[in-house]
């Protein structure tokens, strides 16, 4: 079953997603890796606000590849979460409610997410093709230096993602993998 | 002596960017395809139907299968009789990554220096490995390389005292630690022996062989295979979200080594293990 999950989602709302629960996005999402995570905490601190509504974001961790003439959006799949490890819980303690990503994430984000009741999900990495025949429009807003990792601002529809980590801390890249171990 | 045109190379470079981005080699898509029907995920299913059709529609919309479109990592086998003509071997290869990045609206993933991070804006350098092999023939292979399962790779120094149960528990803890992170199901890369520096070579190239293609060593295919099976009953499946299918194919590349090393060398290859070849 696929729960249809509308953005911005607000906190109440985002601790009610389970782990495990198949969801398909609509609304907005901002991309953002490394050097612009970076730099919008460096700006925030300088006194520069944030680029996008920061109170109940999505922010999906994805560097696209160019459009083609005519086309939306290039190749459009997850980066690996765990580089934004280092930044995800300030953004969370901004407003942050949504991280879009694949793999793996280390315990102050987990507690993180508890605390501020955010969930963590992941899209299929490797599936850049298919992911981005979801996103109906694509604007850098930011950064435009950073190339591939300037800020777009995307309109998704049915976005397939997969609740990994829930805002309790359930965790299906442990639990996911118990059932299937053999001795 | 045969004399070979930079510009053809520059052409053929260019192509093999693009072809390689676009068409996921048929053994890989074959083992995915085979894959759905060996997983008892259902999420795991699920998902290496939607890698299939993702796939599919690379190729047809002529899109990068991957928005990570990678390192330009480029292997070179010159015939000892041949002649490059009008530039440097290593400038038309630049070149043909360049064009082929440029124009085939690949994702530019290189930035100039590792501390300082601007990015040179269209993929270039490429990481060139030369060979000199016999006659007058020129062997071009493109392999685009993405970060996330790159950054899972290792290298062990190990003792020869470790012998292969060193080598299992090496790669084991290696797979362990790429887990969800690099894009699985994966295509397990090792090298063993040589040096520091060829272990690591080794195991790229291990990458390139085909899937369901074995060492020519009796006893280092019994271990390709006794590691695909451990490393498919962890459990971490498809995408690290749990299930049969973890690992595509294991692949061992070996070569004489130091009476007191034994290096060994494990580069993680996701399931968009790419890689495309010509001969001009």
């Amino acid at each position: 079953m696929n729960k249809h999950i509308k953005l911005p989602l607000n906190r109440e709302e985002a601790r009610k997603l389970v782990v495990g629960e198949k969801v398909l996005l609509s609304g907005k999402m901002y991309t953002s890796r490394d050097a612009a995570h970076k730099r919008m905490l460096e700006n925030k601190e300088a006194g520069i606000d944030f680029p996008m509504p920061i109170e109940n974001v999505a922010i999906y961790y994805a560097g696209p590849a160019p459009a083609k003439p005519g086309e939306v959006i290039g190749s459009c799949g997850p980066t690996t979460s765990g580089r934004m490890d280092a930044y995800a819980p300030k953004f969370m303690a901004y407003g942050q409610t949504v991280m879009i990503g694949k793999g793996l994430r280390n315990e102050d984000v987990i507690e993180a997410m508890k605390k501020e009741g955010a969930v963590y999900l992941t899209a299929i990495g490797g599936a850049g093709a298919l992911l981005a025949k979801c996103i109906k429009k694509a604007t850098c807003i930011a950064y435009e230096d950073l190339g591939a990792e300037a800020i777009y601002e995307l309109e998704v529809e049915n976005f397939p993602t997969i609740v990994t980590i829930d805002s309790k801390g359930n965790n299906l890249y442990e639990t996911g993998r118990e059932i299937y171990k053999e001795d | 002596m045969r004399s070979i045109e930079v510009t053809k190379i520059i052409e053929a470079v260019k192509a093999l960017c693009m072809q390689a981005n676009y068409d996921l080699p048929v053994d890989i898509f074959n083992e995915i395809q085979a894959g759905k029907s060996k997983e008892i995920s259902p999420v795991g299913k699920a998902i290496l139907g939607d890698i299939c059709d993702n796939a599919k529609l690379a190729h047809d919309e002529k899109m990068p299968i991957c928005q990570d479109t990678g390192t330009a990592v480029v292997f070179v086998k010159i015939g000892q009789e041949v002649h490059i003509e009008g530039g440097l071997l290593k400038d038309a290869i630049n070149e043909g990554v360049r064009q082929g990045y440029i124009e085939g609206y690949l994702r530019k993933s290189i930035v100039e220096n590792p501390l300082y991070r601007k990015n040179t804006g269209d993929n270039t350098p490429a990481i060139i490995h030369y060979d000199i092999v016999e006659g007058d023939q020129l062997e071009i292979m493109v392999c685009p390389k993405g970060g996330g399962s790159e950054n899972m790779s290792r290298v062990y120094m190990l003792k020869p005292s470790q012998g292969i149960e060193g080598v299992k528990a090496a790669v084991m803890e290696t797979v362990e630690l790429a887990g969800p992170n690099a894009c699985l199901p994966m295509v397990v890369g090792i090298g063993i022996g040589g040096n520091f520096e060829m272990s690591t070579l080794l195991a790229k190239k291990a990458l390139t062989r085909e899937v369901g293609s074995y060492n020519s060593d009796e006893r280092m295919r019994e271990l390709e295979k006794e590691l695909f099976e451990m490393i498919n009953k962890t459990g971490i499946g498809p995408q690290g979200l749990g299930g049969k299918v973890t690992a595509l194919a294991v692949h061992i590349e070996d070569y004489p080594c130091h009476i007191a090393s034994m290096p060994l060398a494990i580069n993680i290859g996701c399931h968009v293990n790419r890689h495309k070849s010509v001969r001009l």
